[in-house]
This record gives structure tokens, C-alpha cells and sequence, in this order.
């Protein structure tokens, strides 16, 4: 791109954009860790709640550390042992416990065009620390800033993952130490859909988005019945298809017009 | 934890661990620099609406905490969450105004 429709490109760019294409990683990284930080109210309570069930369950300290710390994906855990305390086939207990986090491969997929040039081992621990948060706290981010660079990207992605792991081992922990100690009154249970419709709303900006976010409900309504992460797993792909098909259909509508 | 062994303990751990560090690693780690497919790109532009809507209605329409009885206070605070977001595009904004709202619902409602 040239420099001068380099410059025409940025003075298009809300104020917002560009004070965020002028952050340095190291700054990105803070702003990545401060935006994340309200996700603390939705790990904290679903952690605890692990520490109580699995060391309610009989796991020792290791084996519950193991498991956040290893495997860091809170449904997956709890599935897992869920289907201990019922005494389940230890095949069935890891197929299912796995099944639950197929949707981090559709993550891992639409991460490719945004930090898929890192370097492999950015793209290891990137992987690793690859959780709802941090996903939908690093897209809905890459989205809203197209132009930021691999570095900026990075630094965004890992502040997001320093306020939210390691508080979901220190909630685990907590769980285990104190047990039951939080008020049902306070619902956190709720904190977790609000902080996901928070990072939502302000993906549905076209009108395939919305279509792709009302298949999504509409499908996993209908889908509820099935086990838990199946009817995830087959209404994600529908909810995906109706976004690209309306993409496509509003794309040859807008090229019979021109 | 009675009828297994601290061996199937730790074997279901790691098993679990490595099945769940493959699937995130998975298109990260394989596809990498190289550009994917167009059709591909097209649909993984809605992984995010399409992924955490689905996991998000079910818990709105039959919270855990009220043992799946549809609750009133719920379903208006996650309406108010997507409004203040879609309006300010704010997420920080959305989950006050929501957890707000489900804080002035449940006082008023119950």
C-alpha cells in the first residue's frame, strides 16, 4: 500500500481504531489484561465450584491441580468428573470429557488468518491457553481492529490469558480450601451468560452475523435434549453455514446491483 | 473416588489433557502461516457467533440455578446485556447494565 493510501486508509478509522493501532504489544498486553478482568467474576465462582465437586469427589490435591492446570477447560472437567462419581468406563469418561471441547477446534480454526503466522512456539502456548475467554475476548478484538500487527495481536491475546488462567486455579484452589463459601443471593451463576452475550452483541454488526447468532440459539434450543457438547457441536456448523450463505446471497445481490 | 485406581485417575487426567491440547492446536498449529481456503475463511468469519450464542441460550432459557425452570429475572438481564452491547458496543457496559438489571429483577420479582 502505498503511503498515501496508507494515510486515506487511516483517516477512515475511528478514533478508537487508531489509538488502538498505536499501541506498542507490551501495551496491548495491558489492555488485553485490563479488558479480561471482569471474566474473574465468571471464573471465579465456576472454579470454586470445581474445587468443591472433584475434592467432594475423593480427587486429591495433585489430581485436581492435574486437572485444571493439564486439561484448563472447566466444562470438560466438570463432565469428566461428573462421569467419574457415576463410576462411567474410563474410555467413556475421556471421550466425553473431549467431546465437550470440540468447539476449541473451531477456535483453533478461526484463529488461523489472525495468528496463524506466529512463530510455533507462540502458536504452542497459544494453544494452550486457548479458553472461551480468551478466544472471544481476542476475536471479537481482532475483528473490531483489522489493521493491528502479528505483535500487537500476541501482546492482546496474552494479557487477556494472565487475567483469566491463573485465576481459574487460584478459584480452584479456593474451591477446595473453603468449600461452599459463596452465597447463592449473589447469582453468580448468570455471570457467565452475561459476560458471553457482552462479547456477542457487538459481533452482530451484519446482518449475517445475526442470522449466524439466531441459527445458533434457535439450534441449540432445539438440540438441548442431546448429551452435553453434541448439540453444541452440531448447531455451531448450521449457525456457520447460515452466516457465510447469507454473506454470499448479500454479496450477489450487491454485485446485480452494481 | 472408589473403583479406580490412582493410575486410571491420572491416565483419564493426561488422556483428557492431550485429546483437549489437540483439538486447540489443531488448525493453530497444522495450517499456520498458509492461507486457508476461501470457503473455509468465509465460514470461520462466524465461529464466534455461531459457537458462544449456542452455549449461552440454553443457559438463559433453563438456568442451572433455578433447576431449568424458565425465570424471568434471567431471561430480561441477558435481553439487557445484548441491548447495551449491541447500542454501545461496550462490553464492559453490557455485562453491568446486565448483571444490573438481573440483581434489580430478582429483588423486585421474588
Amino acid at each position: 500500500m502505498s503511503a498515501q493510501a496508507d494515510l486515506a486508509a487511516r483517516s477512515r478509522l475511528t478514533p478508537e481504531q487508531n489509538r488502538a493501532l498505536q499501541r506498542s504489544p507490551r501495551q496491548c498486553l495491558r489492555h488485553g489484561f485490563v479488558q479480561a478482568l471482569p471474566f474473574i467474576l465468571v471464573l471465579l465462582p465456576f472454579g470454586m465450584l470445581f474445587g468443591v465437586v472433584s475434592s467432594d469427589a475423593g480427587l486429591d490435591l495433585g489430581q485436581i491441580l492435574g486437572f485444571t492446570v493439564l486439561v484448563l477447560a472447566g466444562a470438560s472437567q466438570f463432565t469428566a468428573v461428573q462421569l467419574m462419581i457415576d463410576q462411567a468406563p474410563a474410555l467413556v469418561v475421556i471421550v466425553s470429557a473431549v467431546a465437550v471441547n470440540l468447539r476449541m477446534a473451531m477456535y483453533s480454526a478461526s484463529l488461523v488468518p489472525w495468528l496463524g503466522g506466529a512463530r510455533p512456539r507462540d502458536r504452542a502456548w497459544i494453544s494452550y491457553a486457548l479458553i472461551d475467554q480468551s478466544y472471544a475476548l481476542a476475536i471479537q478484538h481482532y475483528e473490531k481492529h483489522p489493521r493491528l500487527n502479528l505483535d500487537q495481536r500476541i501482546g492482546y491475546f496474552l494479557g487477556a490469558v494472565l487475567a483469566t488462567c491463573p485465576f481459574w486455579l487460584a478459584a480452584t484452589l479456593l474451591g477446595v480450601w473453603l468449600g461452599n463459601a459463596i452465597p447463592q443471593g449473589w447469582a453468580l451463576d448468570f455471570a457467565m451468560p452475561i459476560t458471553f452475550l457482552a462479547l456477542i452483541a457487538p459481533l452482530l454488526r451484519s446482518p449475517s452475523h445475526l442470522a449466524a447468532a439466531l441459527v445458533a440459539v434457535l439450534a441449540s434450543l432445539v438440540f438441548a435434549f442431546l448429551p452435553s457438547g453434541l448439540g453444541l457441536f452440531l448447531a455451531a456448523p448450521l449457525a456457520m453455514l447460515a452466516g457465510a450463505g447469507v454473506e454470499v446471497l448479500m454479496e450477489r445481490r450487491n454485485g446485480a446491483r452494481q | 473416588m472408589t473403583g479406580y485406581s490412582d493410575a486410571t485417575i491420572w491416565l483419564i487426567i493426561l488422556a483428557v489433557a492431550l485429546g483437549t491440547y489437540g483439538l486447540r492446536w489443531s488448525f493453530l498449529g497444522v495450517f499456520g502461516g498458509r492461507p486457508m481456503p476461501l470457503w473455509a475463511q468465509r465460514l470461520l468469519r462466524y465461529t464466534a457467533v455461531g459457537v458462544l450464542p449456542a452455549i449461552v441460550a440454553p443457559l438463559v432459557v433453563w438456568p442451572a440455578a433455578t433447576q431449568g425452570a424458565p425465570d424471568p429475572a434471567r431471561m430480561i438481564a441477558a435481553c439487557v446485556a445484548v441491548a447495551v452491547g449491541v447500542a454501545t458496543r461496550n462490553v464492559l457496559a453490557s455485562i453491568l447494565g446486565g448483571m444490573a438489571t438481573l440483581y434489580a429483577a430478582l429483588y423486585l420479582i421474588t
